[in-house]
């Protein structure tokens, strides 16, 4: 295994990835950044790269970063855990959850 | 690399702030109308004041394009009797409405006259607000000729509980026709079309800016509104508006009782950023405001909701009929024509069910039959009705991505299995300052608009009053002068706003909201005590001197954070001395007090006001009915109303 330098860090803050970013589609528009009411992301230093998620604890998940995105597939929701919904299929009955990773 | 620990891992560093710092920096605006918070009533404010031909300010803490709770978008237009399908007259309505106790009957004559007239100017601008597509025909409601389509809300009705199936006479609806008083709409298109207007119109907008205070002639309290401090919390850059009149259109305050992040969507149906600031300047600058002692449950989301959109069938899930986990139907009212839009089930129906829960009748989890649904209604309910509304785009989408598919699955409800939230945790936006029928304040050059006049959050009365409001402070506006800002006042609020950026240690904002929520629980929730409450008011005293001291904030982001803490904090202090002064208990404000156990009795049936006078608390009174005939009065007070827009 590579070695991989090893910093003294806090604990993340729960949820803190709330979204993520497809680099191979996002252009670094910050479109994103703008109509986030609460400023969960700053514009990142390396212009034509997706956003970085500063204040991931911040979401209220509205979607709207998601939803006014103006090329479709740069940003994907990735609701925590807990969130997460169930349904069942009618015909089996086999019960069902959002599993996408 | 998108997150910020992966640029300490590759770079060794954090990335630095990416705007330029202007702390201690001052920006002056003149301008004749100031409006205080961009949600749908701040833009509707500014819309109509411009359309008067004043100047106009628009400031928002975040970015006008999407802020506010209904920002992202909106389902249903509600209590629009003045719409062409609709079959009980406005001025019924609307007093119909104002028999439920502690509304605003000012609020609610407004919207029943002009939502209309502000959802056909929506149009004008762009909206969507028919289905010109012809998407859903065949939808029962929709109107073939104005392709307006109806909802079963309020259609026999006025309310979503229980006895919304059991119809009302109306006289000016003789035949008992169905009212058709909400009309579904495509709101998510409204918020940026509301912006772009804004724009078009010349409005000012200060995005990102927060306003920290109002300014009052002279700096005195009680004194006449002439503008208002802000912050920037990307630049941290201090704002000094001079106006004539001003409209606080901010909202309540869902996180005064709670903070944790880590319940990620605890809440979703507003965001942190609503802390109660309108509140809280309104209350510093000497306006009186009432019914601050009411306080809601703060509702606990689970699953992908907020608080109102549970699995199925909590509410617009129109037309979805719940059953158990073995496909048996339950006695839950669908929302649908069936039952008036009934949201809940009655009472006798509720026992029904929570003993069926008890004895195995009923198997949990319950779920939302949607495949059991025609086609069309089905797709109305999905695409239409959740699609547009507020935060649900984002959820449907989701449930489509991962494999959800309406005509094929239940959608889980978490009735019962999530849970409900103590008592302690509760959401602070039932009260704010008490208006006229100019919708102004008790301080001249200071009006209210939506929410925050102790009033319904509904999207249709933000907008009628937010235009209300608007064209009421335009028209001051031409009446006054300018009158320069107290230096002392700037000065002193200068140094509020700045202080925790000039410490390097001591406490963060989410440490002091944490604090201020925990003494809001211990003191003035569940059990309500004229000591418990005192001690409630020395707690906050204490976090005041004490803590607020060591308040330290790293960046401007941090630094806003941290003055959304203080509006908190002053908040908890109006909530608390209104609680004291309502020397009763009432079912109806969610205020119990251990040592006044009479509910409702009639001698309190009256609006509490509160203010500060010279920095003391002053408690007062108004009659529950204190806007007089609401047809008479409104009348009055708008003969120069020219309906609909027809300018450019």
């Amino acid at each position: 295994m590579a070695q991989k330098k090893v910093y003294a860090l806090p604990n993340l803050t729960t949820p803190n990835t709330n979204v993520i970013f497809h680099p191979e589609v996002c252009n670094g528009c910050n479109h994103c950044v703008e109509v986030c009411q609460v400023d969960v992301y700053i514009p990142n230093p390396e212009k034509g790269k997706p956003p970085v998620i500063l204040h991931p604890d911040e979401c209220w998940y509205c979607g709207c970063c998601v939803n006014d995105c103006p090329r479709p597939g740069s940003i994907s929701f990735n609701w925590p855990v807990q969130q997460r919904g169930y349904w069942k299929d009618k015909a089996t009955g086999k019960v069902l959850r959002d599993s996408q990773t | 690399m998108t997150r910020w620990h992966d640029f300490l891992e590759k770079d060794g560093k954090a990335p630095s702030w990416p705007y330029p710092i202007h702390y201690d920096q001052e920006q002056e605006i003149n301008t004749d109308v100031l409006i205080i918070g961009g949600g749908i009533a701040g833009c509707w404010a500014a819309i109509s004041a411009a359309r008067k031909g004043v100047r106009v300010a628009l400031v928002e803490k975040g970015d006008v394009q999407r802020s506010g709770a209904g920002g992202p978008g909106c389902d249903h237009w509600c209590n629009v009797p003045a719409n062409p399908l609709a079959n009980v007259d406005p001025d019924e309505w609307a007093v119909a409405m104002s028999e439920h106790p502690y509304c605003n009957g000012i609020g609610n004559q407004i919207q029943c006259r002009e939502d209309w007239d502000a959802l056909v100017e929506m149009e004008q601008m762009g909206g969507k607000i028919r289905d010109t597509k012809d998407e859903y025909v065949g939808v029962e409601g929709r109107d073939e000729k104005t392709k307006i389509m109806i909802s079963p809300r309020y259609t026999r009705n006025i309310g979503f509980g229980g006895d919304a199936a059991i119809r009302r006479h109306f006289k000016s609806n003789p035949e008992d026709k169905l009212n058709n008083m909400t009309i579904r709409i495509w709101g998510s298109t409204f918020k940026p079309i509301l912006k772009k207007e804004c724009k078009r119109l010349g409005v000012q907008i200060f995005d990102r800016v927060m306003v920290t205070n109002l300014l009052t002639e002279k700096g005195v309290q009680g004194g006449r509104v002439i503008g208002a401090t802000g912050l920037n919390g990307r630049t941290g850059e201090f704002m000094i508006f001079k106006s004539k009149a001003a409209v606080v259109a901010t909202a309540g305050d869902w996180s005064l009782f709670m903070l944790n992040t880590e319940l990620a969507g605890y809440n979703t149906f507003r965001s942190r950023t609503m802390t109660g600031d309108g509140n809280a300047m309104a209350w510093r600058a000497g306006a009186a405001l009432t019914l601050m002692e009411r306080t809601g449950i703060l509702g606990l989301g689970t699953g992908y909701k907020h608080t109102w959109y549970g699995g199925a069938g909590d509410a617009s899930y129109e037309n979805v009929p719940l059953v158990d986990a073995n496909g048996k139907k339950l006695p839950w009212p669908t929302q649908g024509w069936a039952d008036g839009g009934a949201m809940r089930p009655t009472q006798a129906d509720m026992e029904k069910i929570i003993n069926g829960v008890k004895t195995g009748e009923y198997a949990l989890p319950f779920y939302g039959d949607f495949p059991a649904m025609s086609e069309k209604e089905r797709r109305a309910t999905w695409d239409l009705m959740l699609g547009e509304e507020s935060t649900c785009k984002i959820i449907t989408d989701t449930y489509e991505k991962a494999g959800f598919n309406p005509a094929k699955h239940l959608l889980q409800n978490y009735s019962f299995i999530e849970g409900n939230s103590p008592s302690q945790w509760r959401n602070a936006g039932g009260g704010g300052p008490v208006v006229d029928w100019d919708l102004k304040t008790t301080l001249d050059g200071l009006y209210v608009a939506g929410e925050n006049m102790y009033a319904a959050g509904d999207h249709s009365y933000a907008a009628a009053t937010g235009r209300y409001a608007g064209r009421k402070a335009a028209d001051f506006s031409r009446q006054v002068g300018e009158v320069k800002p107290s230096k002392d006042q700037v000065s002193l609020e200068k140094a509020r706003i700045y202080a925790p950026i000039k410490r390097t240690a001591g406490i963060d904002w989410k440490e002091l909201h944490a604090g201020i929520a925990r003494a809001m629980q211990y003191f003035c929730s569940e059990y309500k005590t004229e000591d418990l409450m005192k001690m409630g008011l020395d707690a906050l005293k204490e976090i005041e001197e004490v803590h607020v001291p060591r308040l330290y904030a790293l960046d401007p982001h941090k630094l806003m954070r941290s003055i959304e803490d203080l509006s908190l904090l002053t908040h908890g202090q109006i909530i608390i001395n209104a609680s004291l002064a309502r020397r009763a208990s009432s079912m109806m404000l969610n205020h119990f007090r251990v040592d006044y156990p009479k509910v409702d009795p009639p001698e309190w049936k009256k609006f509490v006001t509160v203010k500060l006078e010279n920095g003391k608390v002053q408690a007062g009174e108004l009659p529950l009915t204190y806007w007089g005939d609401m047809k008479a009065s409104y009348e009055a007070h708008n003969k120069d109303y020219s309906g609909i827009y027809q300018g450019k």
